[in-house]
């Protein structure tokens, strides 16, 4: 299943090439043009039969992870983060080291030899380490290099009520119907982007916007999603189940009101749920995508995904299914000339 | 001249982000007789091109090292003619209590940075830092004179001679990113002796600590190949955590991470060992905050490189660094340089 | 030149909030349209004003957006919660007046907190006399946005009102186009769009005309009211010519010659050190491969309030100093 395999391989930001490699091993034979630019971002053409404005869709290929940034007389891995991770997830977690994958864990003082008062404390990243069971750091050298990328070891499992976990949803989940729109489409012609290093500051986006120089854009994001009972409704950013989030605003961009409206407007025809993502905070490729150049219109539309950047992240097929209605509709206004 | 005069003059002249020109004629009276044309661009920054000595040489390396340094700025003269400041690019507050400093108005005037004395403080204020606001440059002179000679939004820098420690080690201001400039004159030189089918841009690039701006304009206009940032890093200290740091002496910081291109990285690391040049790893995983970053998102991208040399109490006007470690940079850097062909390249930058 | 009070006036009563510039784009062009030779609006919005002269080309931006609030949700009964557009401050939200485009006023207050320390936009909320959600979306969608109401006041020293950031420029702007009659230079003027959240139309707009020479026109603040921090800039004490803020360092040599012009000629003039913020001028000069660019600025009190002071002398002399400016022959 191509989101599996996609939510299973390793790419945090600045080593996309796992994934990369899946993705244009799927989309190759569907596409005029494939290239792979200076920065690693794929970028593939589908003519059409006439394109009035020039279309580009993307997705970004990378994810958050850790980096290796020493080894210890015992053998012990001293590391950092590759984008926006809350420190309090990472302890007691199994994670996968470099290209050959080494299994670790997360280790920590156990909590029989911390003080009452610790208890409550966050643990620091610099009170945390990876251990892989190397006996020493001679041992541990030969396995690990300073500056090997580590991903959560987490596996994609289907649960409860047409609910998905994994890893990475943010933005596999992007990567996976933008790759479908590209197999299923036809004589449609875009731009499909699979971007690297979104999570690190959006560095691919730009680079490629710059290439392609597109007048509208369609960013597919994993976003945000946390809904308690007893929360404040306008406090709730996305929820499960309510179908694809359309960004209103956020840190990048002020969203083009006229073409929201538009993608509003096409949902409701074709019976799609959507929702807005109703908060400002976060952004995506969509910052640098709209400021490329002479400037372009830009919409984002984001399947909504739980405990986003942790390896137990959480999404419905059903929005994921609503995801890409709402995207073929689009595509297909699109042909028509109406977008 | 030698690289080590050559870093001496260049850390003793004044150079605040904005206010680099002071530094122009220095930079390209040393660099003309070893480069082929020099351009001074509409921000500042200074390009001089080392053409290939193939003849039909299709590569742009352009090699980025900031000149700008960290600084004050008047931004207020009071009624007593105390001058009142802010900085430009980052520093702590607490490094500039009781320095000597230079105000660059209509002529260099000494002055000192003065606070208020601990006879006269509450007991509960010594253990505060003293922010830069409460802070007064004295000039011993009264208002009207320093109206006459000063502006408000001149530069102001440390009062701070550069000098040698032990062995092969020296201490200045500014050796953020002076450092870098003699790495580029000292790989100048080398690159002399060598075959190199590149054509070599340095570029001495303007206001890098308020931004990486000059980085941007330059790299948009050079359009190069390949990017290589040569800044400082930091040099290992007790207090600083291993994997933050890279140690004094042991070779350029070579830079893992985002920002860099992984096969130029994995060639910069393989002629290192080829050479026999001592190197170590940084590891930054997300922008550098260098040079390399504007380039690398220059244009449709830009595969870039970051060469760090190692550096003791960065942003202060006691910086440390060990010659060895600029003379290995340089080193590496030509080599690199001239390893690259037309051949090569395509397979280095291939994904 | 008298002090256009009409003309004032109706730029800052005119609706425009970053993202949706709509209808003060239209009004300018209602103003200048018979003083300018080719009016171009791009992708982003900004409005591009061409008055064609065969030496440098310039351009001048004066943003048109204004801080707003957005509409992020509609609750049963009707209230509105939302989002700052801009540098918005809680504590000077709490008890305005707020009006959408299509004219719906709303006001805003706040949950019951034991602590006004603990006001948060998040806690606050529009309400705009709605019965319900129904009512309230007949009116309201999410995403719409709101700026603040306020009233035009002046007197002979000064001008009191919203919105000068940087409706301000834009009137700068306005009465240069119609003071210049044969531009030495290429002058586009340009109303740029987004400035509030990050100098966005500046970027994009540089970009397409890619001029030589940038001049950005804004509002910078004041140090002379009681206990203001130190910055030696002043209401009533002259133009301001821009050495430093977060986003530029401004051209020497162009800072100079905007120094030697406002002495030549008397204008009262200060040099400006910002320490924090920034304007279209840090986007224009790092456009491709650099542009020279320096800003006027005029000292104004209260930004970001519904208050907002300035000095119609300073105003007057920015205009005296940006017409003088644009009249040299640049030799870069």
């Amino acid at each position: 299943m191509l989101l599996k395999r996609l939510t299973e391989a390793a790419g945090v930001s600045g080593n996309e090439k796992e994934v990369r490699d899946i993705i244009i091993e799927e989309i190759k034979d569907h596409v005029d043009e494939l290239i792979v630019d200076r920065l690693g971002n794929v970028i593939a053409y589908k003519k059409g039969k006439e394109d009035s404005k020039k279309l580009m869709i993307t997705a970004h290929m990378d994810e958050v992870g850790l980096m290796i940034t020493d080894i210890d007389n015992e053998g012990l891995l001293k590391f950092t983060t590759v984008g926006g991770i809350d420190k309090r997830i990472l302890v007691s977690k199994p994670v996968l080291i470099g290209k050959n994958k080494i299994l670790g864990v997360i280790g920590a003082k156990p909590i029989h030899l911390q003080k009452r008062e610790e208890w409550q404390r966050a643990l620091n990243i610099d009170q945390l380490y990876i251990d892989i069971g190397a006996k020493n750091k001679e041992e541990a050298e030969r396995l690990v290099n300073i500056g090997d990328y580590v991903s959560f070891d987490s596996q994609y499992i289907e649960f409860g009520d047409d609910l998905i976990k994994a890893k990475a949803l943010d933005n596999r989940v992007g990567c996976s119907l933008l790759i479908e729109l590209i197999k299923e489409t036809k004589d449609i012609g875009f731009y499909g982007v699979f971007t690297v290093m979104e999570e690190i500051g959006l560095v691919g986006a730009g680079p490629a916007a710059y290439r392609v120089d597109p007048d509208i854009s369609i960013i597919l994001e994993g976003t945000l999603c946390y809904e308690l009972p007893n929360m404040d409704e306008h406090l709730v950013p996305t929820s499960l189940n309510k179908g694809p989030a359309i960004s209103i605003m956020d840190r990048t961009t002020l969203y083009d009101r006229e073409f929201r409206d538009r993608i509003k407007k096409i949902a409701e025809k074709n019976n799609i749920p959507y929702q807005y993502r109703k908060t400002s905070m976060g952004g995506n490729d969509s910052g640098r995508i709209h400021t490329t150049k002479e400037g372009s219109i830009t919409t984002a539309i984001s399947v909504p995904c739980r405990n986003i950047h942790s390896p137990t992240s959480v999404m419905s097929k059903k929005d994921y299914k609503n995801t890409y209605n709402l995207l073929m509709a689009i595509l297909s206004e699109y042909k028509k000339g109406e977008l | 001249m030698d690289t080590k005069e050559f870093l001496k003059k260049l850390s003793n002249g004044s150079s605040v982000s904005g206010f680099e020109y002071g530094l122009s004629d220095l930079i390209t009276s040393s660099f003309k007789d070893h480069t082929d044309q020099i351009t001074t661009d509409k921000l500042g920054n200074i390009i001089m091109l080392k053409k290939g000595t193939e003849d039909d040489s299709s590569i742009k390396i352009m090699i980025a090292a900031h000149m700008d340094e960290i600084g004050l700025m008047v931004k207020h003269i009071e009624d007593n003619g105390f001058i009142r400041f802010t900085n430009v690019g980052g520093i702590d507050p607490r490094t500039i209590v009781g320095q000597e400093v230079v105000v660059h108005g209509k002529e260099d005037l000494f002055g000192v940075i003065g606070s208020k004395p601990p006879h006269l403080q509450e007991p509960t204020e010594i253990d505060k830092a003293i922010k830069m606001e409460d802070m007064i440059i004295d000039l011993g002179y009264p208002k009207e004179k320093v109206l006459e000679l000063v502006s408000i939004g001149d530069p102001i820098t440390i009062k701070r001679d550069f000098k040698s420690l032990q062995g092969s080690r020296v201490m200045g201001k500014s050796l953020d990113d002076k450092a870098g400039i003699a790495v580029m004159y000292e790989a100048m030189l080398e690159l002399s002796n060598l075959k190199h089918e590149a054509d070599v841009y340095f570029v001495a690039t303007v206001q890098e600590e308020v931004g990486t701006r000059g980085a941007f304009t330059s790299t948009y206009s050079i359009n190069p190949d390949i990017g290589i940032a040569i800044d400082v890093g930091f040099g290992s200290t007790p207090e600083l955590p291993k994997g933050a740091t890279i140690d004094m002496g042991k070779g350029p910081g070579i830079t893992i991470g985002g920002n860099i291109h992984p096969g130029l990285r994995d060639q910069l690391i393989e002629i290192a060992k080829q050479y026999n040049i001592p190197y170590q790893l940084e590891v930054t995983p997300g922008p550098t905050g260098t040079d390399g970053r504007a380039m690398q998102i220059t244009r449709g991208g830009i595969p870039t490189l970051c060469l760090s040399v190692p550096l003791r109490y960065m942003h202060t006007s006691v910086e440390i660094i060990d010659m060895e470690d600029v003379k290995n940079t340089a080193k590496l850097l030509a080599f690199f340089i001239s390893s690259i062909t037309r051949e090569n390249l395509e397979g280095l930058l291939c994904y | 030149m008298n002090f256009n009070s009409q003309l004032l006036m109706e730029l800052v009563n005119t609706y425009g909030p970053a993202g949706n510039e709509r209808l003060i784009r239209e009004y300018i062009i209602g103003q200048i349209k018979d003083y300018v030779d080719e009016i171009h609006i791009d992708e982003l919005g900004n409005l591009i004003a061409r008055k064609k002269g065969n030496g440098k080309k310039i351009m001048i931006a004066a943003h048109m957006d204004q801080i707003g609030l957005m509409v992020t949700h509609i609750d049963d009964k009707g209230f509105l919660r939302f989002t700052n557009v801009g540098g918005i401050s809680p504590y000077i939200t709490l008890s305005q007046q707020v009006q959408f485009e299509n004219g719906t006023i709303g006001i805003i207050s706040a949950e019951p907190i034991d602590n006004i320390a603990k006001l948060k936009l998040s806690n606050m909320f529009i309400d705009i006399g709605a019965n319900n959600k129904e009512e309230a979306e007949e009116k309201i969608s999410i995403g719409d946005i709101c700026v603040y109401r306020s009233q035009y006041n002046e007197n002979d020293n000064v001008v009191f009102t919203g919105s000068l950031d940087d409706r301000i420029g834009c009137y700068v702007a306005i009465e240069t186009i119609k003071q210049i009659k044969e531009p030495t230079n290429d002058l586009y003027f340009v109303f740029t769009v987004q400035e509030e959240v990050g100098l966005r139309g500046a970027k994009t707009s540089a970009y397409r005309i890619d001029p030589d020479i940038g001049i950005a026109i804004d509002v910078t603040g004041s140090g002379d009211t009681p206990k203001a921090k130190t910055f030696a800039v002043g209401l009533n004490k002259g133009t301001a010519i821009k050495v430093k803020d977060n986003s530029i360092i401004t051209h020497p040599k162009l800072r100079q010659i905007m120094i030697d012009v406002a002495e030549k000629n008397d204008i009262p003039y200060q040099l400006e050190v910002l320490e924090y913020g920034g304007t279209d001028s840090g986007a224009i000069h790092l456009t491709k491969s650099g542009v020279p660019t320096g800003a006027i600025s005029i000292p104004t009190r209260y930004i970001h309030s519904t208050v907002e002071m300035v000095s119609k002398s300073d105003v007057q002399n920015s205009i005296k100093l940006l017409t003088k400016v644009l009249e040299l022959q640049f030799d870069f």
